[in-house]
């Protein structure tokens, strides 16, 4: 089980007014620090805003971007949007996926190391297939520079 | 930080102030760092050049302080410069010198025979049809290009307060203040006939006049920057590019309507979009251009960002506005309209990002130069995002009327690697395809209407010969079922039932009763959906339906996909063309190809999983598919 920090969690509430209609940026801001949302911190934010716990577990879920479970210390972004579908983007992901074990059911690995996201689109079309790496785009993607993704991503750790 | 500016007097000279210190440049490299450049290393030309610059002893600016004294080289990281396909490229000040696909090792180069030598380097030049365009404006791309609303993203830096009041930045909220009443902004607003660029079309003045009728002490100004129809990101450009342009529009609009709240909703997605917004913010209030006291006027607008938390439907107004309260973004059933009861109740101004960003232009110039381009019903420019199978992937900006085929052919330079036109996907998953008989009609609000697409937020996705439509339908379809909120059944549910006739289409399963099937539910979606998302989103289905019905009945009957993109009808064969290298049958995982060396090879359909392995290793592409 995660350990919570309960001061950082004060310091996010605080900086909001611990105000219910800014559970979006406070639960933004708690997965940016965990990279998902723990239980306990969900219900400790309830607890503080006033809020349901079965509000906050409403918003989160309706959601893409908030996540109960852990991600990967890397997250790849895989767009799969129209640009990137012409592209065939669909080749790129079945590659990530075969390099890394990973599938539609699974997101992450067991090392934690890295997760696969589909996303609708990263807003990159002109440089279509891309895949997103936390931040960074890398474009023009192939099923060969996928797998070498992976590896350079093992290598680093 | 800058000091505050307390009067229009005092605008008008920081404006003056940084125009002079950006002529004392006499040369300036503008290096494109926009989403596409940067991907592709736009940043490390940047620093590259400025190391080189030092090394050299040339005294460079890289931002405008007017403090600078004497001549400089005038070095920026700009914003998108639209030609995304061909980075990194960068401009050169003032020949206007473009050059594409820029190297780190090409930077001494350029130092030393450009900007020292004044010589073109053609190795870097655009080329078409072997020729070499110098020039920006001998690029094809470019000439049937206007750029308004992006009209400062290839000339400064986006994180600059300074560069933005060099191009004359303020201006419009200085004269929205001083110069004009509210009702004199609305006036000019409506004069100049602006409609939504987010994808309904509906008239901004009367939007804005609707709101400021409203003696509600509290108002809000809202802008949709969940731009999330897949293959768009023109509003990404003018967020990431150009921030301060969005805020004035938005400062305007508060003066115009009486509101002194706004917000900015901006997708998860682009997170460069959110830095550039907060620091732009930060920026105009430290020079008093935001937050209290506007340029000594008494009067006070603050604006407000919420990141998106990744939901399509967050882009429909309501379920916008639902997000920002801290809800699930849901739709809501209207009336009320959000002009009446938007945000928290109150009565909201919500314009998408583009919109906002052509108000300073028309407040600045007038109506009358706004109506100068585009048609009578739909004026002005509209920013389109062009990707997909065409030769110049990127951002433009065109005036509206113009045709699809100017945009794929003139603009877009064709089609890739030489083959066929098929279709253009465009407003995304509400949107419909235009085929090779609607290539002359205008592109504009009502006349793609007619034909049953939409302009929506302007993604245009080119797709060739290979793109078979059943698969981009159910594409859509897909992309639709999974973003419907689930809060009306209509959408909810019949989106599912035309997942899966459109899956089973896809996978040879169909039958022929499917196709009038997919009909009766699209009308039925169409018709009873809550919101625009349910009631658009059959339309990819009927329109595929409607250009490309044989395909549909290609695949329910003969079980076939002639693009072969559908791998479960794909059947895989060898042609004469079969040197008999054995390459193939190595690389089969299934042992499904037989031959001898030096002898035709045979695939066994029984075994064969149509992995496509055999095709992808062919040294002379004699492996067919279809």
């Amino acid at each position: 089980m995660e350990t919570i920090d309960y001061k950082f969690l004060d310091e996010v509430l605080e900086k909001h007014d611990s105000d219910g209609t800014k559970i979006i940026p406070i639960m933004q801001q708690v997965q940016e620090k965990y990279r998902y949302l723990p239980k306990e911190a969900l219900t400790y934010i309830a607890k503080k805003t006033g809020l349901s716990e079965a509000k906050l577990y409403g918003v989160a879920t309706f959601y893409s971007n908030f996540s109960l479970e852990g991600k990967g210390k890397y997250v790849l972004k895989v767009c799969r949007g129209t640009a990137c579908h012409v592209r065939k983007s669909a080749n790129v992901l079945n590659a990530l996926y075969e390099a890394t074990g990973l599938s539609d059911s699974k997101s992450t690995t067991d090392d934690g190391l890295i997760s696969i996201e589909i996303v609708s689109c990263l807003g990159a079309c002109a440089l279509s297939p891309v895949v997103m790496v936390n931040d960074v785009v890398h474009a023009a993607m192939t099923p060969d520079k996928a797998k070498d993704l992976v590896a350079e991503l093992r290598a680093e750790g | 930080m800058m000091n505050r500016i307390e009067s229009p007097a005092a605008l008008k000279a920081a404006q003056a102030k940084y125009q002079a210190a950006l002529a004392a440049e006499t040369r300036r490299v503008l290096i494109c760092t926009g989403t596409g450049c940067l991907a592709s290393g736009g940043l490390k030309i940047y620093e590259a050049l400025q190391r080189k610059l030092n090394a050299m002893g040339i005294p460079c600016e890289v931002q405008l302080d007017g403090e600078h004294e004497g001549e400089t080289v005038g070095v920026r990281k700009t914003g998108c410069h639209g030609l995304c396909e061909f980075g990194p490229m960068l401009r050169i000040e003032p020949e206007n010198w473009v050059y594409i696909r820029v190297r780190e090792e090409d930077v001494d180069e350029i130092v030393e025979r450009t900007l020292q030598g004044g010589e073109f380097i053609d190795r870097l030049g655009y080329r078409q049809g072997g020729q070499i365009c110098r020039a920006h404006d001998d690029i094809p791309f470019y000439q049937k290009q206007t750029r308004r609303v992006l009209e400062h993203c290839d000339k400064i830096d986006a994180e600059s307060l300074e560069d933005y009041l060099a191009m004359g930045g303020y201006s419009a909220v200085s004269k929205a203040l001083f110069e004009m009443s509210s009702d004199e902004i609305i006036q000019a607003i409506t004069d100049s006939g602006i409609r939504g660029r987010g994808g309904a079309g509906f008239p901004m003045g009367k939007k804005w006049a609707q709101v400021a009728a409203h003696d509600d002490p509290v108002k809000y100004i809202v802008c949709n920057g969940d731009e999330g129809d897949p293959g768009a990101f023109m509003d990404r450009s003018c967020m990431e590019d150009d921030p301060h342009r969005l805020l004035e529009g938005m400062i305007v609009a508060g003066i115009a309507t009486g509101a002194t709240e706004g917000y900015i909703y901006v997708r998860a997605e682009y997170p460069t979009a959110v830095s550039r917004l907060t620091k732009a913010i930060e920026q105009a209030e430290a020079a008093g251009l935001l937050g209290d006291d506007i340029l000594g006027s008494g009067k006070s607008f603050h604006i407000h960002i919420n990141c998106g938390a990744g939901a399509f439907v967050c882009g429909e107004g309501s379920a916008l506005t639902a997000s920002i309260e801290g809800n699930r973004g849901m739709p809501r059933t209207k009336p009320p309209r959000t002009v009446d009861k938007g945000l928290f109740e109150k009565p909201t101004c919500l314009n998408n990002v583009e919109t906002l960003a052509s108000v300073s232009g028309i407040i600045e110039n007038g109506a009358d130069w706004y109506r100068s381009l585009g048609t009578e019903t739909s004026s002005g420019t509209k920013a389109f995002a062009l990707a997909g199978n065409v030769v110049n992937t990127g951002l433009i900006e065109v005036p509206m009327g113009i045709t699809l085929r100017e945009v794929v052919y003139d603009i877009g330079g064709g089609i890739k690697n030489g083959k066929k036109f098929k279709a253009v996907q465009i407003g995304g998953p509400s949107g419909g395809c235009l085929t090779e008989e609607h290539m002359d009609i205008p592109l504009d609000f009502d006349s793609l209407k007619k034909v049953g697409a939409i302009i929506g937020s302007g993604g245009l996705v080119v797709m060739d010969e290979d793109a078979c439509m059943v698969n981009i339908a159910q594409f859509f379809m897909n992309f639709i079922c999974e973003e419907s909120c689930g809060k009306c059944t209509p959408c909810r549910e019949g989106t599912t039932r035309m997942n899966e006739i459109l899956t089973r289409i896809t996978k040879g399963e169909g039958k022929m009763s499917d196709i009038d099937e997919l009909k009766d539910l699209a009308e039925m979606i169409k018709t009873s959906s809550l919101c625009g998302l349910g009631k658009t989103a059959p339309n990819p289905v009927l329109s595929t339906l409607k250009n490309f019905g044989e395909e549909y009945v290609e695949h329910i009957r003969d079980k076939h996909c002639r693009c072969g993109v559908c791998k479960d009808l794909a059947s895989y064969h060898i042609t004469d063309k079969c040197i008999g290298c054995t390459r193939c049958a190595k690389n089969c995982p299934v042992g499904a190809i037989s031959g001898s060396l030096r002898q035709k090879h045979n695939i066994d359909p029984s075994k064969c999983i149509k992995c496509g392995t055999c095709l992808a290793g062919c040294p002379v592409n004699a492996i067919k598919e279809g």
